[in-house]
């Protein structure tokens, strides 16, 4: 009964539409790398339900103030509220579905990386 | 003779290497000798509640409205209408400054529970943020309060010291004139040791209770490439924001006046070679209680005002009221020189606040009204509240600080024992003492010049008797 309601309530596909906030101070490897794990993050997890909208802090200084920006590469969800923040280059995925609250695929990530742990034991 | 003239030369040459930007609090310029380095970090330390957040905020004003250099604060802890509420006790209008683009202030929120961390990362946006809060008024000064709260919101200490040491070198490449407050730690300056990062001043705040009794004190305890106070300076916080009071930087070296002033009663002045006291010297009346001491200080300052001049009184056992009640019982009226502003009161309990901090008010007040005279009534209740050698010290130096401005000092002094000297005779110039003594069955009051210091006084012992007509000082036909 339990696993049902859970399922009734979150079923896949239904995961609110994100919108994501990519703060960087001009080009530098760290805000690529960060945009390079968050697009893929996005692609694998949040097909079609997502939109980054990628701020340079060079180009507009005054929009660090409105977001409490410090740190560079952050990463804010703008929608849903509440908002949520997340610093750094965004290299641990669970770290960062975790920190967006994305917990649907959450459980389907785990599945999947338990199965591909599982076959690289076995090709091994 | 060779050698000593080019090591001058080059002494000069080190101190005019060293440009300072003067802060504008009152006496702190004077501790560092000319201000903070300028376009260099500072560091000002201390606990919580030391008066870091104040003493950066007013180094900015200061520099906003004194010296025309804009400034920036870069708040970490309290949010922009909080240090406006704070400082608009203080006579400071922030809102207005900020209006006129002389002063920019960015509140930095560091919230640990909406940040989440995952890989590396820098603080180029807080760089971004100075930089672009720095263009916004064309700053020369900046303060940083406190930065160590970034350790709170932030877990990645080795980042944080790595951009930290950055933020400081971009500070002085910028040429910024920067207050950092840090917190005090147990065994550092700074929880964080931001002192191995800004090593060209620190500066250390104290507030310290003794007694039940506070005091605020400030040290120089590092200026690179200077001489600066190396002693602990009480400071105080009030309406008009902060003053260090540079007590021990004073030498002995003021000129001395060569006029004389009346006593205020002809028989004192005969007594003290016909004249009466020098201008600028230090007057002391010893007496046990009820002897006459303030009575002799009313006629004092009341001839003063007579002569058109002004008067700061000192009481710290009664009221200006009741001062005034009683001296009227004698016939001194004291009331119309205080509706002219000539004759000033100022009434304190010695337990108000610690000693030194009664000097950092007196020296505040006197400056501010400039009186020819001075009187302490009595001086002595001040010694209940300090040590014999805090006591000395701190009359050492206001007595210093009274003589280098030419201000005729008169103390009383109740005493208990009969000539328990506490150190405070030697820096007199005239003593004075009263004493009863009792004869055929009748308390007299005897008075006699102990010492004069370039006066050639008498040495009789004479009597003093108090009426309706005031004081009167009269050979005794008996001796």
């Amino acid at each position: 009964m339990k696993t049902k309601d859970k399922m009734k309530k979150l079923p896949t596909g239904t995961q609110e539409y994100l919108e994501l906030r990519l703060y960087v101070a001009g080009q530098t490897p760290k805000s690529l790398t960060a945009f390079s794990n968050l697009k893929k993050i996005c692609e694998d997890n949040l097909k079609g339900q997502y939109s980054i909208e990628i701020i340079d802090l060079l180009e507009n200084p005054q929009l660090a103030q409105g977001d409490q920006i410090f740190a560079i590469p952050t990463l804010v969800r703008k929608v849903p509220l509440p908002i949520r923040k997340i610093i750094g280059d965004l290299s641990d995925k669970e770290k960062v579905l975790v920190g967006l609250d994305i917990r649907t695929n959450q459980k389907k990530m785990k599945q999947k990386s338990k199965i591909n742990e599982q076959k690289s034991k076995n090709q091994s | 003779m060779i050698t000593s003239s080019k090591r001058k030369k080059n002494i000069k040459n080190i101190f005019e290497k060293l440009e300072k930007s003067k802060t504008g609090i009152v006496g702190l310029d004077e501790v560092t000798l000319g201000g903070l380095p300028k376009g260099r970090p500072t560091l000002v330390c201390g606990g919580a509640g030391s008066g870091k957040t104040m003493l950066a905020l007013e180094f900015l004003i200061r520099g906003a409205t004194e010296f025309n250099e804009p400034g920036v604060f870069i708040a970490f802890e309290e949010t922009i209408e909080d240090l406006t509420k704070n400082v608009a006790s203080l006579g400071f209008d922030l809102k207005d400054l900020i209006a006129k683009k002389k002063l920019y202030i960015d509140y930095v929120r560091i919230e640990r529970s909406e940040i989440e961390e995952t890989g590396d990362y820098d603080l180029e946006g807080l760089f971004v943020r100075i930089e672009h809060a720095v263009n916004q008024v064309g700053a020369k000064r900046i303060a940083l309060d406190t930065v160590e709260s970034l350790f709170s919101g932030l877990s990645s200490i080795a980042i944080l010291r790595a951009e930290l040491r950055r933020l400081f070198g971009w500070l002085k490449e910028k040429g910024l004139t920067a207050i950092i407050t840090g917190e005090k730690g147990d065994n550092t300056f700074t929880r964080q040791s931001l002192e191995e990062y800004v090593s060209d001043c620190v500066i250390l705040l104290d507030h310290r209770i003794n007694d039940q009794i506070s005091t605020r004190r400030i040290r120089i305890v590092k200026y690179r490439g200077t001489v600066h106070g190396t002693n602990e300076y009480p400071f105080l916080i009030d309406e008009d924001g902060i003053s260090v009071l540079p007590i021990s930087s004073l030498q002995l070296d003021h000129t001395v006046s060569r006029k004389r002033v009346s006593s205020g009663l002809e028989s004192l002045d005969e007594m003290l070679g016909g004249k009466g006291y020098y201008i600028g010297s230090t007057i002391l009346v010893s007496g046990t209680a009820g002897t006459g001491k303030t009575s002799i200080a009313a006629h004092f300052a009341l001839t003063a005002c007579k002569r058109g001049e002004r008067v700061l009184f000192f009481t710290f056992e009664e009221s200006a009221d009741q001062v005034m009640r009683n001296m009227k019982t004698i016939g001194i009226d004291f009331e119309p020189y205080v509706k002219k502003g000539l004759l000033h009161f100022k009434s304190s309990r010695p337990s108000v606040f610690g000693l030194e901090m009664h000097l950092v008010v007196m020296h505040k007040l006197i400056n501010k009204f400039k009186p020819n005279i001075v009187i302490l009534d009595p001086m002595s209740n001040l010694f209940s509240v300090g040590n014999p050698f805090e006591i000395n010290s701190m009359l050492t130096r206001l007595i210093d600080f009274l003589k280098s401005n030419h201000i005729t000092a008169l103390f009383t002094d109740l005493r208990t024992n009969k000539e328990s000297s506490e150190g405070v005779t030697s820096l007199a110039d005239i003593w004075i003492i009263i004493r009863t003594k009792i004869e055929n069955n009748e308390r007299e009051k005897r008075v006699y010049v102990r010492k004069a210091r370039g006066i050639a006084h008498s040495m009789q012992e004479k009597k003093l008797l108090i009426s309706k007509k005031g004081v009167e000082i009269l050979t005794p036909k008996a001796l």
